[in-house]
């Protein structure tokens, strides 16, 4: 071992938005390294949302009847359906976040950069942004897929991508929330169920799967405020895959009225408010 | 003026618990200082809160000339921490880490890829500096927190337990690197459950107990604080404890212990070498025959336990392994 250098501190932060997304970059890449070391991540991350396209296209698409859709029609069901997967698989990108950080907590990682002269949120922003990649690689899949069993759009290729725009927002929204469990539970396997449990309510009580007109009174009202759904109705909206016999909204909620603004708000909303709360959290964390 | 490393009244408290109850510190620069205790008495808790990671409920804190508290991401550019367990990305190469740490200490890419290789070098991680770190063994993995730690060359470091379930080569490595670390004029706060450690590294030792400092000095303090020398003497045949016992009670300064199926005799002395020497002539001439004769001086095992009235526990091993081996040996033993 050479002689050791003389002592000195490091060079001054470069401070306000330029140090912050630099750090965040940093924090990004190497979320993004370990995703490429664990392939099976991303593997079992994209297994899932494909075995249910599958499994809803040929086992409940022949059973279920859109009314308003010619009877016995798969096709329009199936084509009801993709949003609502697309919407449910990225709300999964919560989990994934979740148990990241949980993990990080758990070996001292947060610790060693809660120590470091970086920006505050660039921890969690690079984690969530990493996120995204992800869920963008697992929605292109899921999109294949979806065509190879006949999956259709109509309208044009920029309103199609701005609803594939709109999901990957709601997912890059839900891992922060996904941020928030991952701090403040103390174990990754907590994270992970944490992150899941109250995403099957939400995505179920909403327009994903079926319409909402089928559905008790009051839970139309939750359905149709579900920020989730918001995304679903805008997503289907831009794709071209509205059944014209559903009307768009059952009890007049203004987000089915208006469902890519919704979306784009409630993304929003999400996002300013699960921030700042995961934010603060990082600052006092404690594993 | 106050020293590199400079605490004041520290209190924190976790709900009932009372981690840190007035905890008062002063490190000169370029010195060591060895914090001592038992697990929970608050070690690494006054850690968190001198790098930052904890806000203490009251008290002051100065790292570097810098207020801790006032100016926590000022501290952070001064300050190594490496931590009891060890805390890098097992999925990224050691190089990996080590840049992504320099990026975050706000080197610029080129600076941070030249520094991890010197540090990858300089702790002998070259050959493995482009596997990932889960590969590396406890040892490796060690020396790679330790230089994530190192990256800027801080002039403040704090150690947390860093040698904990290190095997005893690997643990004489991490004392060469750090003891070669002070010499470059790094300050250098270290805790421990190892008195031998403390022993060997710390320029000062402060013992802590209950989230308090119950003493604090150099080593040969603490050591004379216990209770100063003692001489020890084991007779050829039992017949001679009798004589012998006259002797030591004639030198020593108290009571002469005396065990008999040993043969040992123990009496508290001071006067050191010299007096030795006068107990030999003294046997000699009584023709006490003796096997062993020695001057012993309390070791910081027995400071602590005067201190606190318990030893200090041994920290876990990595023999947590073990116990998780046993279904699989089990197992292993039905096939």
């Amino acid at each position: 071992m050479s002689a050791m250098t003389d002592v000195m501190p490091a060079p001054r932060a470069r401070g306000g938005i330029g140090g912050s997304v630099r750090d965040s970059l940093v924090v990004a890449r190497r979320n993004l390294i370990r995703m490429a070391r664990i392939p099976e991540m991303i593997l079992f991350g994209v297994i899932q949302p494909v075995m249910f396209v599958v499994l809803f296209t040929y086992v409940f698409g022949g059973a279920i009847n859109i009314p308003g859709a010619p009877a016995g029609s798969a096709s329009a069901y199936k084509e009801f359906l993709m949003a609502g997967i697309f919407a449910q698989t990225v709300t999964f990108a919560t989990a994934g976040a979740g148990a990241g950080i949980a993990d990080d907590m758990h070996k001292g990682l947060i610790d060693r950069f809660r120590s470091l002269p970086m920006a505050r949120g660039a921890v969690l922003t690079g984690r969530t942004l990493a996120d995204s990649v992800q869920t963008a690689i697992t929605l292109l899949v899921l999109a294949i897929v979806a065509l190879l069993v006949g999956w259709r759009t109509h309208e044009n290729i920029g309103k199609v991508l701005f609803g594939f725009l709109l999901l990957l927002l709601l997912g890059y929204a839900f891992s922060w929330i996904g941020a928030l469990i991952g701090l403040s539970v103390r174990t990754p396997e907590a994270a992970t169920s944490g992150g899941l449990i109250w995403l099957f309510p939400l995505t179920f009580i909403s327009n994903a799967f079926v319409p909402v007109n089928g559905m008790p009174k009051f839970l139309q009202y939750i359905a149709e405020w579900n920020p989730f759904s918001a995304t679903v109705m805008a997503a289907r909206e831009l794709f071209g895959n509205t059944i014209d016999g559903i009307p768009k909204s059952v009890t007049g909620a203004w987000p089915m009225e208006h469902p890519v603004w919704a979306s784009l708000l409630w993304s929003i909303v999400i996002i300013v408010v699960f921030r700042t709360l995961a934010v603060r959290k990082y600052r006092s964390a404690t594993a | 003026m106050p020293g590199a490393i400079y605490a004041e009244g520290l209190v924190k408290t976790f709900g009932d618990v009372t981690a840190l109850d007035g905890v008062d510190l002063d490190v000169p620069e370029g010195t060591v200082l060895g914090l001592l205790g038992p697990n929970g008495a608050g070690k690494t808790t006054t850690v968190r809160v001198l790098t930052t990671l904890l806000q203490p409920d009251r008290g002051t804190a100065v790292v570097a000339g810098i207020d801790v508290l006032k100016h926590p991401n000022e501290v952070r550019r001064s300050i190594g921490l490496s931590g009891q367990f060890a805390a890098v990305d097992e999925y990224l190469t050691g190089r990996e880490n080590l840049q992504m740490v320099g990026q975050l200490y706000q080197l610029n890419g080129k600076a941070a890829k030249a520094r991890a290789g010197e540090l990858l070098d300089r702790f002998n991680l070259a050959d493995a500096a482009d596997r990932p770190a889960k590969t590396y063994s406890g040892g490796m993995r060690r020396r790679l927190d330790l230089a994530a730690a190192l990256v800027v060359s801080p002039p403040v470091m704090f150690m947390d337990e860093p040698t904990t379930g290190l095997d005893p080569r690997n643990r004489q490595q991490l004392w060469e690197v750090i003891q070669e670390l002070v010499a470059g004029g790094t300050t250098l706060l270290l805790t421990t459950q190892y008195l031998e450690e403390a022993d060997r590294l710390a320029h000062d030792i402060c013992v802590v107990d209950h989230g308090k400092v119950i003493a604090r000095g150099s080593s040969d303090q603490l050591k004379a604080r216990t209770g100063g020398e003692r001489v020890e003497v084991v007779v050829h045949q039992s017949d001679q404890i009798a004589p012998a016992r006259d002797v030591l009670a004639g030198f020593g300064k108290g009571e002469v212990a005396i065990e008999e199926h040993t043969r040992r005799l123990t009496v508290p002395v001071t006067g050191g070498a010299k007096l030795l020497a006068e107990v030999i002539r003294e046997l000699d001439t009584r023709g006490v025959e003796i096997d062993d004769i020695g001057l012993r001086r309390p070791t910081l095992d027995d400071v602590f336990i005067s201190l606190t009235g318990h030893a200090a526990e041994a920290p876990p091993e990595e023999d947590d392994e073990g116990v998780d081996a046993t279904p699989e040996t089990r197992k292993e033993a039905a096939k």
